[in-house]
């Protein structure tokens, strides 16, 4: 039982931390950011890259993989998002785009292929992530044997929650970004400055992005359509969570997470997908705004 | 959201269709030659599945320089007229009509997935044209228009199942797959075999192709009491399930996966110490110990100028089939799919994996069944092999055998597939 009640929390904890950036960018700036998987598949190859370049081990990957596909995420908000502000369909299309760009990149190693120049790390192949040998295997608490590298992502979403938290309850740039999660106009007209407020907080979006692409990458394969499915993933925790809140992201990543795990346990993985899929379609025909909302004003 | 997806994912395939026209196999078609023969060649050069069959691709383009380098067939060069299947059934199918009609190509050669291959297979029956099919696949297919070059069930599992029993001692399988026909098929010819070995199987489970959160099965094998895993299992999901299975604390010396799909590919993906100590069953693997199948590597890697890309079975077969083909065009009285595919049959050729030949009843190929065990250098090391090649059985999981084919040059015959 404890297995599989840890099964679930490792699915919730992957959940969310796909989830976290998008539940910030979504709820903040309202912007539907499909290139989000693409930037989680940014942050894997980051961990590739830097592994085969400046050989860093895994743990370096993280900062760097953040800063990486923040940068990114700046270059994307400043050149598109920007101008596509309030028009929902619009940035949905041209982010998917923008996805697509970013994958073909790298498939294509930046176009460099075209003239017969290998990038090691890049390219259509599968890639691979060394992890390092204490994140290998299984550790024994009290008899029960824990897997380890998933109690390792438990642990960075956890510490990546609460930095998120720290940043939009404790500081003065997310008391703004609170405001404008609230109502857009009033807020600029007190005088954020909400042009720079969403810049950042796409970054930081974006960032997070990256974390879990280093994550991902010790987890899953790293290829240029790894991105793809996940945003489906993020899309359904951010949905059933409610737009905008991140405790909502947070239960509703744990609910899902252990809706999965425990019906995979008594049925199979094929049953508890399709449990998943219809626990949040009735979540959003009870509660269409998703189980915390706030009232806008 | 989801609608709006799928519509988007339409149009990927399109522009991923155009960027393949921007790649450098753009200028062999523009090369037209007067004493040139054409022929398609059919693999998703974009989308999921341009991992694995970007790779065939190569190999079948390698071939081919490799016959005109010596003079090609008949005094004639071969000029390979390149499309992309774009990872979807549908394109294959327009792209196949294309090269057919449009090009009037005498041969086809193309598909890794059984879905793109049965979304060809009536283009090619109707214009009664020849596809030639590289990769492994799960039988149950009895075409005129098809040569099958791949391993079927039998040359898979017949050898594989009774040697884990034997060999390994090992009794109690726990069979894991990818939820769609050709593991399903699989663990069919599996359950018989298991059986007839005198062993038993206790469970039969599958995850969604794709997917990687192996968190609960990987928990079901470890409380299921087996003592071995087959796993047919697929594609990226591979990786995840190896990691997850040591991640959970378990080894492969006290409960060995043995696979049928983890070929060196998914193996260097996922970094060889999750996959140390496990089996896998292929005729061909990178590490045959010949100098025919040195050489073919080391060409290869060259030609893709990648010192360390591998090869796997589907890639050679795209390789070797190419030459069985030119063989047969030699023979043919003319340049037709029909007077190839009758000329095609009985054909032998040294092939990396040894000696392979086109079984004249079936159009399958008569390989040798090996078993690996997976070393820390992400190579196999070759644990049991046949002393010759085998018959190709795709009825295997329907009472098929050596001496009762079920598929002959006749077609199927569908009242043996009723009795059982």
């Amino acid at each position: 039982m404890i297995d599989t009640l840890f099964i679930g929390l490792s699915v919730g904890s992957i959940l969310l931390l796909v989830a976290l950036g998008l539940a910030i960018t979504y709820g903040v700036m309202g912007v539907i950011n499909m290139a989000h998987g693409e930037l989680v598949m940014v942050g894997a190859y980051t961990t590739v890259m830097s592994g085969i370049w400046l050989h860093t081990g895994f743990l370096i990957a993280i900062p760097i993989a953040f800063v990486v596909t923040a940068l990114v995420g700046l270059m994307i908000e400043r050149i598109v998002v920007r101008r596509l502000y309030g028009r929902i369909l619009d940035t949905l299309l041209a982010t998917w785009g923008i996805g697509i760009l970013i994958q073909q990149a790298v498939r294509l190693e930046f176009g460099l292929s075209f003239f017969g120049i290998h990038i090691e790390g890049l390219g259509p192949g599968l890639q691979n992530v060394t992890i390092p040998e204490t994140l290998q295997g299984a550790i024994s608490i009290g008899g029960v044997e824990i897997n380890a590298y998933r109690t390792f992502i438990i642990l960075v979403t956890g510490v990546f929650t609460l930095i998120t938290w720290f940043i939009l309850f404790r500081t003065p740039i997310g008391t703004q970004v609170r405001a404008i999660i609230r109502n857009r106009q009033m807020a600029a007209a007190c005088g954020v400055d909400v042009e720079r407020v969403n810049a950042m907080t796409f970054a930081f979006g974006s960032g997070l992005a990256g974390v879990a692409g280093v994550m991902m990458s010790g987890f899953k394969t790293v290829f240029p359509d790894m991105g793809t499915p996940m945003v489906v993933d993020g899309f359904l925790v951010v949905v059933a969570g409610g737009v905008g809140s991140l405790l909502g992201s947070v239960l509703s990543a744990g609910m899902l997470g252990e809706i999965n795990g425990v019906v995979a346990s008594i049925t199979n993985d094929i049953v508890a997908r399709a449990v998943v899929f219809g626990v949040v379609i009735l979540i959003i025909i009870a509660k269409p705004k998703g189980l915390f909302s706030f009232k806008e004003r | 959201m989801a609608i709006d997806r799928r519509k988007f994912l339409k149009t990927t395939g399109l522009v991923g269709a155009a960027g393949a026209l921007a790649t450098p196999d753009f200028f062999i078609r523009s090369a037209q030659g007067a004493d040139a023969i054409h022929v398609g060649v059919l693999f998703s050069l974009t989308g999921g599945l341009s991992i694995i069959e970007k790779s065939l691709a190569d190999a079948t383009m390698m071939a081919i320089s490799e016959i005109n380098a010596v003079g090609g067939v008949k005094g004639m060069k071969i000029e390979a007229i390149i499309e992309d299947g774009a990872s979807d059934p549908k394109t294959y199918n327009e792209k196949a009509s294309k090269l057919v009609i449009q090009d009037r190509v005498p041969t086809v050669f193309g598909s890794y997935t059984s879905a793109s291959r049965k979304a060809v297979l009536p283009v090619f029956e109707k214009r009664n044209n020849l596809y030639f099919y590289p990769t492994y696949y799960e039988g149950f297919e009895c075409s005129k228009n098809v040569v099958y070059t791949g391993a079927v069930p039998n040359q898979q599992l017949s050898n594989f199942i009774p040697w884990v029993i034997k060999t390994l001692g090992k009794k109690k399988f726990f069979i894991v797959g990818s939820n769609y026909i050709y593991p399903r098929e699989m663990a069919k010819v599996s359950k018989i075999l298991i059986e007839k070995s005198g062993g038993e199987w206790i469970a039969d489970e599958y995850l969604e192709l794709g997917d990687s959160e192996w968190g609960s099965m990987v928990n079901k094998i470890k409380s299921s009491g087996c003592d071995v895993v087959l796993s047919n299992v697929v594609g990226d999901s591979v990786v995840a399930f190896y990691r997850e299975f040591k991640n959970q604390g378990l080894t492969h010396d006290k409960l060995p996966i043995c696979a049928t799909v983890t070929s060196e590919i998914e193996i260097a993906a996922m970094g060889a110490e999750y996959a140390v100590g496990s089996y896998t069953s292929f005729p061909y693997f990178q590490a045959i110990d010949t100098d025919i199948n040195k050489a073919f590597v080391e060409r290869y890697r060259k030609f893709v100028k990648d010192p360390k890309a591998v090869t796997h079975h589907a890639l050679e077969s795209s390789y070797f089939q190419v030459f069985l083909w030119k063989q047969a065009v030699e023979k043919a009285s003319a340049i037709t799919p029909t007077a190839i595919r009758d000329a095609v049959k009985g054909q032998e050729f040294n092939a990396p994996n040894g000696h392979v030949k086109i079984e004249p009843e079936n159009l399958h190929t008569w390989l040798t069944p090996r078993i690996a065990q997976w070393l820390p250098n992400g190579q196999g090391k070759i644990v049991d092999e046949y002393k010759a090649p085998i018959k190709p059985l795709p009825y295997v999981a329907y009472g098929e055998t050596d001496d009762n084919l079920f598929c002959t040059s006749k077609g199927l015959d569908t009242s043996k597939l009723k009795k059982t």
